[in-house]
């Protein structure tokens, strides 16, 4: 099954009131195979085709905003359209789960994997969950819904996974039964909600000066709030179905001295590497980091602390001149608390394939890094020069 | 599904691999994506780990385009292209021409060429290789079974014969299971798709020593 397939199926079991979409390559296939769904009477979806992607969201904040479980899917240009409305969904305090499909954004033009799309939207207020493969974008998915609608949290959740190499790739993979799957899932019982005769409410009003900031500052604090919610849910998904996962996958760390941290499918790629390494005897590890929204600063510090050397590897370029934003933050999270020397790595832009090699390559120069060789804060791998 | 497994897995192991890697050549609209997505559901009908993959590209008709299967007794975790095949299938033989199919084919590997030509005039193309080349002409299986000049099915039936992944009874009936799947709202194909798979799993050739 394809990772665009078992998202699909994580809806179909979830049965949300209401999808709206757009189709966008790679993301296309979710809504298809949901629109299937509701044509052969499996779920019983309201499916809202709109003409847009900023419309897609829309349509998903008036339907949770009215007090139902809204979904949507997209990918790169579609998610740029969408990213005014990403903003409004989490300072209105809806979760709205969006199954992300990461593709590279236009300039130039391509529709293969990259996180630039969905990294654009790092700072609008959504959680995101990083996804290795098919099975792991099922699994979010599944768990999606119970850590945006926590009374705790509410905010709109985006599960991401990399376009074609795992949304189009035909992969192993468990589906729960149904119905278990609905009562891990369990329905929806909105706070507040817009068709409430008995509370009446106003949903993304103009906010003058004395609001917005405590409007933002409920969002910081529910996305505070949102780690406990991630651990307790993932735990409990755990228990249901013998899958575990925590805010990141620790590989072969236990003694590492050299790690490399990344996200998504390469992440499956890089411990192929890291069995070789440890077979040659180099003490090698791996960070796969599954929740980037909110950011685990301090359990990262933590992880990464005792080692010698790490590479922080980007699947985007902030264009900071300084590389990515994983490079950025998790430096960041590092700073004060641990001396470990760093270097950060653009890889996998518009789908440039990662290799195993690729990796070996990176450990050697993590090496000649612990051994107090200069590196430039951040470059790029995987480049024709 | 256990014994399938282990069935599966062993098959593999039996023949010297823990995985198998196999890399697809052809032209937008000839199938071979999609006869990589069908010999990964009968992979994983045999209990293997399965992955099957097209390198996207611009996606328009008759443009070169390659796919990917691994198939493995253990969970696959790898996600880049196969550098390194344990076959190379050639769908499509005007590639020769263009495209070295032959990169990083193993030593004493697979090579199938769909191809209507005389062998000798097909091993001329290839010059002093260490692997076994084989062929089939499943264009013409197709014209003849399904009506039309789709050689995905023939040749997908040949490669997992090549495989060796299973015997021929079970990869017809898996083939039947997956063709049901895959053309589930045309079922009438599916006749002279079978009928294909049966002709091309007893006149794949070998024609090298």
């Amino acid at each position: 099954m394809s990772g665009n397939q078992a998202a699909a199926e994580a809806i179909r079991q979830i049965n949300p009131d209401v999808i709206a979409a757009f189709p966008i390559t790679p993301s296309t296939e979710i809504p298809q195979y949901v629109s299937a769904f509701k044509a052969d009477g499996l779920i019983d979806t309201e499916f809202i085709a709109v003409e847009s992607e900023h419309s897609a969201m829309s349509a998903c904040i008036g339907a949770s905003a009215a007090g139902v479980r809204a979904m949507t899917a997209t990918s790169s240009a579609g998610m740029a359209l969408m990213y005014e409305m990403l903003y409004v969904a989490a300072s209105d305090r809806l979760p709205i789960v969006l199954a992300a499909v990461n593709r590279a954004l236009t300039g130039p033009i391509n529709i293969n994997a990259d996180h630039s799309d969905s990294m654009g939207a790092r700072d609008s207020g959504w959680i995101q969950l990083y996804c290795e493969n098919a099975q792991e974008a099922y699994d979010n998915l599944i768990m999606a819904n119970r850590i945006a609608e926590h009374p705790d949290v509410m905010l709109p959740i985006m599960i991401c996974q990399d376009g074609f190499i795992t949304s189009h790739g035909i992969e192993n993979i468990v589906i729960e039964d149904d119905s278990e799957v609905r009562t891990f899932v369990g329905e929806y019982r909105p706070g507040k909600y817009l068709l409430n005769p008995s509370e009446s409410l106003a949903v993304g009003p103009y906010s003058v000066s004395p609001y917005v900031i405590e409007m933002k500052r409920a969002v910081h604090e529910a996305m505070v709030k949102a780690k406990d919610i991630v651990r307790l849910v993932s735990e409990d998904f755990g228990r249901a179905f013998g899958r575990e996962y925590g805010f990141m996958e620790r590989y072969r760390m236990d003694d590492a001295e050299y790690a490399v941290l990344l996200m998504s499918s390469a992440a499956g790629t890089g411990k192929d590497a890291i069995d070789a390494l440890r077979d040659k005897g180099v003490k090698a590890g791996l960070v796969k980091l599954r929740m980037f929204r909110p950011f685990p600063a301090r359990e990262l510090a933590d992880v990464l602390k005792r080692l010698k050397a790490i590479a922080i590897m980007d699947r985007s370029d902030g264009f900071s001149a300084t590389g990515g934003p994983l490079n950025a933050e998790v430096r960041a999270a590092l700073y004060g608390e641990a001396d470990v020397k760093a270097t950060g790595y653009i890889y996998g832009l518009g789908g440039r394939d990662v290799r195993v090699e690729d990796f070996f390559a990176i450990f050697d120069d993590l090496s000649g890094l612990a051994a107090g060789r200069e590196l430039p804060y951040c470059r790029y791998i995987g480049v024709r020069e | 599904m256990e014994d399938n497994e282990r069935k599966g897995g062993a098959a593999i192991v039996a023949r010297g691999y823990s995985m198998i890697e196999i890399r697809w050549h052809g032209r937008g609209g000839q199938g071979a994506k999609t006869a990589a997505l069908l010999l990964a559901d009968v992979g994983f009908s045999a209990g293997l780990y399965v992955q099957g993959f097209p390198e996207y590209g611009p996606e328009r008709m008759g443009a070169p385009i390659t796919a990917y299967n691994r198939l493995s007794k253990d969970k696959i975790r790898v996600h880049s292209n196969i550098y390194e095949p344990d076959m190379v299938v050639v769908v499509d033989e005007t590639l020769l021409k263009t495209v070295d199919v032959a990169a990083g084919l193993k030593i004493g590997g697979k090579l199938l060429v769909n191809t209507g030509r005389a062998p000798a005039d097909v091993l001329a193309g290839f010059g002093d290789i260490d692997a076994e080349i084989y062929v089939i002409d499943a264009v013409d299986i197709a014209v003849r079974a399904i009506g039309r000049p789709m050689p995905n099915s023939p040749l997908l039936s040949a490669v997992i014969r090549l495989s060796g992944i299973m015997g021929r009874d079970e990869a017809v009936h898996a083939m039947e299971e997956a063709f049901k799947e895959k053309f589930h709202s045309k079922p009438e194909i599916v006749e002279g798709n079978m009928t294909a798979v049966m002709e091309a799993w007893s006149s794949v050739l070998r024609i090298n020593e």
